[in-house]
């Protein structure tokens, strides 16, 4: 199995696409595609633009615009052709300001549509923050759900790709913490197709977090595909001794460093958490249960993180099934570093294997 | 060789508000950029809202010091600027109100106790937005003037004949969704109606620390959009305008800016102190521009409204007190079990187990 990260190599804050990246397996929620479909290599952006695609295509509320998702086709190429495909009466480039996008999402959500609005990057959507928490996430409790608001909010998130600063930030605490978002991020085309797909078609709106350096992980699959529904964690890989969970871009650290465990004699259980919130209590539990150890691994600095809320949901949930403290295998509690240094903050195999060493296997 | 640009289409507001009926009554000769004075018949209709809606805002204050209500910021002084704009609206078109926009929500039909329900404390909004065509009044300042930026889009979108009218304040022109609601409004062309009641004091700051503008009218040229402002306590010259600038969204020429000057004769809200921020002197200056007082002159010079037309509405304004009374009267029923019944959709699990947990509670103080 070879694994390529797509990783840009120069500091560019847009990268278009990767030439570089290679078929890879994924181990992951793919398997109920439709046999009978042609099957192609698929990169995560274009199952992202397929989706949307789809969306535009079957629902005339579907409605896709941002910062420079029209005739650029987003500076990760993830609206491409869509503006040619649908008209700028459907898809096009907004001016730009992250607050205006949401709000002017708000009021045409209120109006019967359903948006679709890009986040050009994980840090660029803190000038809407007022407008998703105090609105976006509100609105419907406010109005004793009389006004729903069908918003999907895509961010591009998480670091690994040589960015500059504010270009690779994991912003998804905020956004867990703030009841009445759903925050869903895949790890995988096939989900990343299929996930996108359900939370367009959702009531309730969506924080969809794209992890941007799995964005040119290709899958050989066949569009379209339904995955595991949202909300659903899912096994991706089976074990005995640990459980290791993940979403986004450290599921593939978490299944790399499954294939090294195993070379150690430890065998590793990976979940791949694909919806933030909720959390889904019930297949996270029975894993714990059956290993009895658990870590979780992101991006995110690990103060106040999500990876707090789990350990914390765990242990009470599951405190006498434990044999260990659940471990949070996380970037360091500093600003997200330059280019040069991400590879000393983002957790690695080395650094998941190390923290599950310190473990007393004698327990 | 100058580079190569547009250098027409830009056009300042005029300097002087544009008004009809001064504030002793009689008519202006202010230039009313094509303006048209309302009828007898509206301004009468004008008339009588405005003093209901005073009567309310006096009745809605006098029961929030006794307690009746948590808090509320009345619009009091400004009735021409609140029921001027929303009577100007058409049924299909929507109102995107704030906290000080209960005389324009009371003006737009929603019943009394819906509008209260907020300040009473009872739900954050007590209204459904779809019956009335008004979003739920915004409290974070500015965010509304995108939501009506963004309903307004959606309506030209699907070719709807409707026009959106949103109400801003002097302070939420400082805060940086106002600029991008103007700025997206003008870029799209949105039929939406930017009302931003000047009134002099964001709480206690006022005007002249809030901008160094000439006039916060002046904004809307940096977007290219039409700006103009009123007197805002001249029903007549909001009425008037706004009128205009609907017709204009919905006929396809994009948004309007209109500053209505206008002042908060009441403090804040029931827990400010205005005397630490203005004087008495500066009330009473105010009070000769009073919008209700200049309208009944007009009226009357006009032979339109009598000693008994003019008690006939204060009776009615009585009967409006004594409903707001009653309805603050009665307790309205509230469920806790409803604090999980909206916030999604798709129902949580998690959630489930903690409806649970109050329900235990509930059942243990024994008020299951």
């Amino acid at each position: 199995m070879s694994v390529e990260t797509g990783t840009s190599t120069t500091a560019a804050a847009e990268p278009t696409t990767d030439p570089t990246a290679v078929d890879v397996e994924t181990g992951a929620a793919a398997s109920a595609n439709n046999d009978a479909a042609a099957q192609s290599s698929v990169t995560m952006t274009k199952a992202l633009n397929q989706a949307l695609r789809d969306c535009l295509a079957e629902d005339d509320a579907v409605l896709v615009f941002g910062e420079d998702v029209g005739r650029l086709g987003g500076v990760f190429r993830v609206t491409e052709g869509l503006r040619a495909e649908f008209g700028p009466n459907r898809v096009w480039d907004s001016p730009l300001a992250e607050s205006g996008i949401i709000g002017t999402a708000i009021g045409m959500a209120m109006n019967g549509m359903r948006p679709v609005v890009e986040m050009q990057f994980d840090a660029y959507a803190y000038p809407a923050f007022e407008q998703i928490v105090s609105h976006v996430a509100k609105m419907r409790n406010r109005t004793k759900g009389q006004v729903s608001l069908p918003i999907t909010i895509r961010i591009p998130y998480a670091g690994d790709i040589g960015g500059v600063e504010h270009h690779s930030d994991s912003s998804e605490a905020y956004w867990t913490s703030t009841p009445g978002l759903t925050v869903v991020t895949p790890s995988n085309p096939a989900d990343a197709y299929s996930l996108l797909r359900e939370s367009i078609a959702s009531e309730d709106p969506v924080v969809f977090m794209e992890p941007k350096s799995r964005y040119w992980m290709k899958e050989t699959l066949a569009l379209p595909v339904t995955t595991a529904p949202m909300n659903r964690a899912q096994v991706i890989r089976e074990g005995t001794d640990v459980t290791l969970l993940a979403y986004g871009p450290t599921v593939r650290t978490a299944l790399d460093s499954a294939e090294a465990g195993a070379e150690h004699g430890l065998s590793i259980e990976v979940i791949d958490l694909r919806t933030l919130s909720p959390f889904d209590d019930e297949t996270v539990s029975a894993s714990v249960r059956k290993t009895s150890r658990a870590a979780i691994i992101h991006e995110a600095a690990q103060f106040g993180g999500y990876g707090a809320e789990v350990a914390a949901r765990l242990t009470e949930h599951n405190f006498t099934h434990l044999s260990a403290p659940i471990l949070r295998i996380t970037g360091f509690d500093v600003p997200y570093p330059s280019p040069k240094l991400e590879e000393f903050f983002l957790p690695t195999v080395e650094r998941v294997l190390d923290a599950l060493e310190s473990w007393d296997w004698e327990l | 060789m100058t580079i190569d640009v547009p250098t027409t289409g830009r056009s300042l507001p005029q300097l002087q508000p544009i008004s009809f009926i001064g504030a002793d009554g009689r008519l202006t000769d202010t230039p009313t950029e094509g303006l048209r004075i309302p009828s007898d018949r509206t301004l009468t209709g004008l008339y009588r809202q405005m003093v209901l809606v005073r009567r309310f805002e006096a009745q809605v204050t006098h029961l929030t010091r006794q307690g009746r209500l948590a808090t509320y910021p009345s619009a009091a002084g400004q009735e021409a600027a609140e029921v001027g704009a929303t009577t100007a609206l058409a049924p299909n078109d929507w109102l995107f109100p704030t906290y000080r926009d209960s005389a324009a929500m009371l003006t737009r039909g929603v019943p009394v106790a819906e509008i209260l329900a907020a300040f009473r404390g009872d739900w954050h909004c007590g209204f459904d937005p779809n019956e009335y065509h008004t979003s739920p009044a915004a409290t974070p300042l500015a965010t509304q003037t995108l939501h009506a930026t963004g309903f307004a889009m959606a309506a030209k979108l699907k070719g709807e004949d409707a026009a959106t009218l949103t109400f801003l304040g002097d302070g939420a022109s400082s805060e940086g969704d106002t600029h991008e609601a103007f700025n997206f409004a003008s870029v799209w062309q949105t039929p939406t109606v930017f009302v931003l009641q000047n009134n002099q004091y964001a709480i206690s700051t006022p005007l002249r620390e809030q901008t160094n503008a000439t006039m916060l009218a002046d904004r809307a040229a940096g977007y290219g959009m039409p700006g103009l402002r009123v007197d805002g306590n001249d029903v007549a010259a909001v009425f008037a305008a706004v009128t205009a600038a609907l017709e204009r969204g919905r006929g396809g020429d994009g948004p309007t800016l209109i500053e209505a000057l206008t002042y908060r004769m009441e403090s804040h809200t029931n827990s400010d102190d205005p005397t630490k921020y203005r004087d008495t002197e500066e009330v009473e200056h105010w009070k000769q521009f009073d919008p209700i007082d200049r309208l009944e002159k007009h009226l009357r010079r006009a032979g339109v409204l009598d000693d008994a037309g003019v008690d006939e509405v204060a009776e009615a304004a009585e009967a409006l007190a004594a409903s707001v009374r009653d309805a603050m009267n009665q307790e309205a029923e509230i469920d806790p079990r409803e604090l999980f019944a909206h916030v999604y959709a798709n129902p949580r699990t998690a959630l489930r187990e903690q409806q649970q947990i109050l329900e235990a509670e509930l059942a243990a103080a024994g008020t299951a």
